[in-house]
């Protein structure tokens, strides 16, 4: 059982390791760890709306592929001269930049972008859907079909997207040249930052009654409207936080991977989230970052040595995560009483008093 | 506004594809009253409650509470005009702990923007500490509602009503589940709540009905089928043919 000293302790120690890391780490792995932090976004946003909310989002890819793709318009448009075109454009024939390209040469409209791009999307769809009172299994299907359409839409304009290999090749970002030593440690710090900043703000807004009301809501909206409450704010709100923090995720990650593109975005992405999240602990936003990490290192090893067998493996420890710890990883570790879902509740808690007298 | 009618059902139908759950019923309740209802199985009660509360639309006829006509109101926006609902099946915050769920029963700024703050947080906390007391759960008081017993969760219900401070308290089958001993503790907590607010209770177990002591009201296929003391009730052989008789 874990108490609060150990836990500030570990967390302590874990974050110092974080920030010393471009002294541990070779190049390779820093920039693997830099890009898995900025999945952790994604993650604890889901963390918030499935955890937390009860809102099972399938379409998570969508906000990581506007903030992505936002950033690395202004990386393209970055240095290019007045009149001239990114190259990809000039090879499928554009002549002219389209409108909704211009704005984003200004890095300021840049940063505003990815972050009031998804949070005007988000809050409009999910205000749009809960007020209709569409939720559960329908509301993640269409989620996961808005990814589908997404992807496709990008695949299908070459000429202003980048198509299916979507937008890379761009080395500078605001005068800084982007393959230099101190530059790809400064955004690896900047990441880390996000995610502590990101962290402990969900950690206060969790703990606010607007945390309480959301897992209400999940518990039980009719309960809580007939407690005269309005469910559908609490539930656009997470929403929109969660796409906020998935857009700040996807424009992190672009900086890091040097790419992004549809295969980012889709609806395979939008369900590894997921996954990520029900490894870690979906209820725990410490299991969001912990999930994202272990999972994408572990993809990075198995796919490179047995590319075939990830998404069997993958898979396996999602069935492993549903069924047999339902409370994931960080769940197993915690000793708080928490309501266990009765489905496979029992057959979890007699493998765990088995484990105890043993 | 007067007395008498703080809560009237005017000749109220609903219709279910054609079945009528409701046929044609008014029913008047007087503010600090205690009102019992009575039926068979399927005889409309729930249903009743469901309309009053929002959670069923009617087909005809109209429900006024203070002389305000609820009927198409939105569900939380009736709770606002102090209307509250408990339902047949316990329908706790799991996720919460029992002080919690009374607490966030009591806050009355109900405004999503506001729960960011901790503004009337120290009012409802109060209250639900209140509460708690009441309805004697006092020793469960941080343990996870999910966790509760069937009857325990039952209290809760009540009391998370209660901590709304609505003027008008719905019950639907409060004891359901509950053995003797439970039942007449859940009355006596009934019984306090009256005058402060009226209440409105559904309940079979005859033995219950009678330790609350309320304006009995039977309810048949829908329609109101007599009103009146419980022993005005006992004695009526229309009743007893189509509900006590059968549960003798
Ligand atoms: N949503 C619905 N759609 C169709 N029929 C319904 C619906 N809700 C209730 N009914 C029917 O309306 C009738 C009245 O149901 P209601 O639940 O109000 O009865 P009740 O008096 O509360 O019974 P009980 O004592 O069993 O709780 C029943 O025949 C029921 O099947
Ligand atoms: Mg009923």
């Amino acid at each position: 059982m874990l108490n609060l000293p150990f836990k500030t302790i570990g967390g302590g120690a874990a974050l110092l390791l974080a920030i010393l890391a471009p002294w541990l780490l070779s190049a390779y792995d820093l920039n693997l760890l830099g890009r898995f932090l900025a999945l952790s976004l994604s993650a604890m946003g889901l963390v918030l709306l499935w955890g937390e909310g009860g809102i099972l989002s399938l379409g998570q890819g969508v906000f990581f592929g506007l903030g992505g793709y936002l950033l690395a318009m202004h990386l393209k448009l970055d240095g290019l001269g007045a009149g001239e075109l990114p190259d990809f454009m000039t090879w499928s024939g554009v002549t002219a930049l389209p409108w909704w390209w211009a704005p984003f040469r200004n890095p300021l409209v840049t940063i505003l972008g990815v972050l009031l791009v998804p949070a005007a999307i988000g809050a409009g769809f999910s205000w749009l859907m809960f007020r209709r009172r569409i939720g559960g299994v329908y509301f993640a299907l269409i989620t996961q079909a808005l990814a589908l359409v997404f992807a496709t839409l990008l695949i299908s304009q070459q000429g202003t997207t980048g198509g299916f290999n979507g937008l890379t090749d761009y080395h500078n970002l605001m005068g800084l040249n982007l393959n230099d030593e101190g530059v790809t440690r400064g955004i690896y710090w900047l990441t880390l930052a996000l995610v502590a900043t990101a962290y402990f703000a969900l950690r206060w807004l969790l703990s606010s009654r607007f945390g309480k009301l959301l897992r209400a809501s999940r518990d039980g909206s009719n309960r809580l409207r007939f407690l005269g409450y309005d469910p559908t704010p609490y539930k656009v709100v997470a929403f929109s936080v969660a796409a906020v923090l998935t857009g700040v995720s996807g424009a992190m990650f672009t900086l890091h991977a040097g790419v992004v593109s549809p295969a980012l975005v889709g609806v395979v992405p939008s369900i590894e989230m997921v996954i990520w999240v029900a490894i870690g602990g979906r209820t725990y936003l410490v299991g969001g970052i912990v999930g994202a990490l272990l999972v994408n290192f572990a993809k990075d090893k198995i796919s490179t040595a047995l590319p075939e067998l990830w998404l069997y493996a993958l898979g396996l420890l999602f069935i492993l995560a549903v069924t047999a710890f339902p409370r994931g990883i960080v769940g197993e570790f915690e000793g708080e009483r928490r309501f266990k879902p009765a489905r496979l509740g029992d057959m979890f808690a007699r493998w765990r008093a088995g484990r105890a007298t043993s | 506004m007067s007395e008498a009618a703080m809560l009237r059902l005017e000749q109220v139908t609903v219709d279910f594809d054609g079945f009528k759950a409701i046929n044609d019923l008014s029913l008047t309740i007087p503010s600090g009253s205690m009102t019992v209802v009575i039926g068979p199985n399927g005889a409309g009660k729930s249903t009743m409650c469901d309309t009053i509360i929002g959670r069923v639309r009617p087909t005809a006829g109209r429900v006024l509470f203070h002389g305000e006509e609820i009927q198409r109101l939105a569900e939380h926006r009736i709770v606002g005009r102090g209307i509250c609902r408990k339902f047949q099946t316990p329908g706790v915050l799991i996720g919460l702990s029992v002080i919690d769920n009374l607490a966030i029963a009591a806050m009355r700024d109900r405004r999503w923007w506001r729960s960011f703050t901790r503004a009337g947080e120290e009012e409802a906390r109060a209250k639900a500490e209140a509460v708690l007391e009441q309805v004697g759960l006092a020793d469960r008081r941080d343990a996870l509602a999910g966790n509760l017993s069937h009857g325990e969760k039952q209290w809760l219900e009540i009391g998370m009503v209660v901590a709304t401070d609505a003027e008008l308290l719905l019950l639907d089958e409060p004891t359901a589940g509950m053995g003797a001993a439970e039942s007449s503790q859940t009355a006596q907590i009934i019984r306090t709540l009256v005058g402060r607010h009226a209440v409105l209770v559904i309940d079979h177990d005859i033995d219950f009905v009678s330790q609350l002591e309320g304006h009995v009201v039977v309810l048949h296929q829908g329609a109101l089928l007599r009103e009146g003391t419980l022993d005005e009730i006992r004695r009526d052989e229309e009743v007893a043919a189509i509900y006590l008789g059968r549960a003798k």
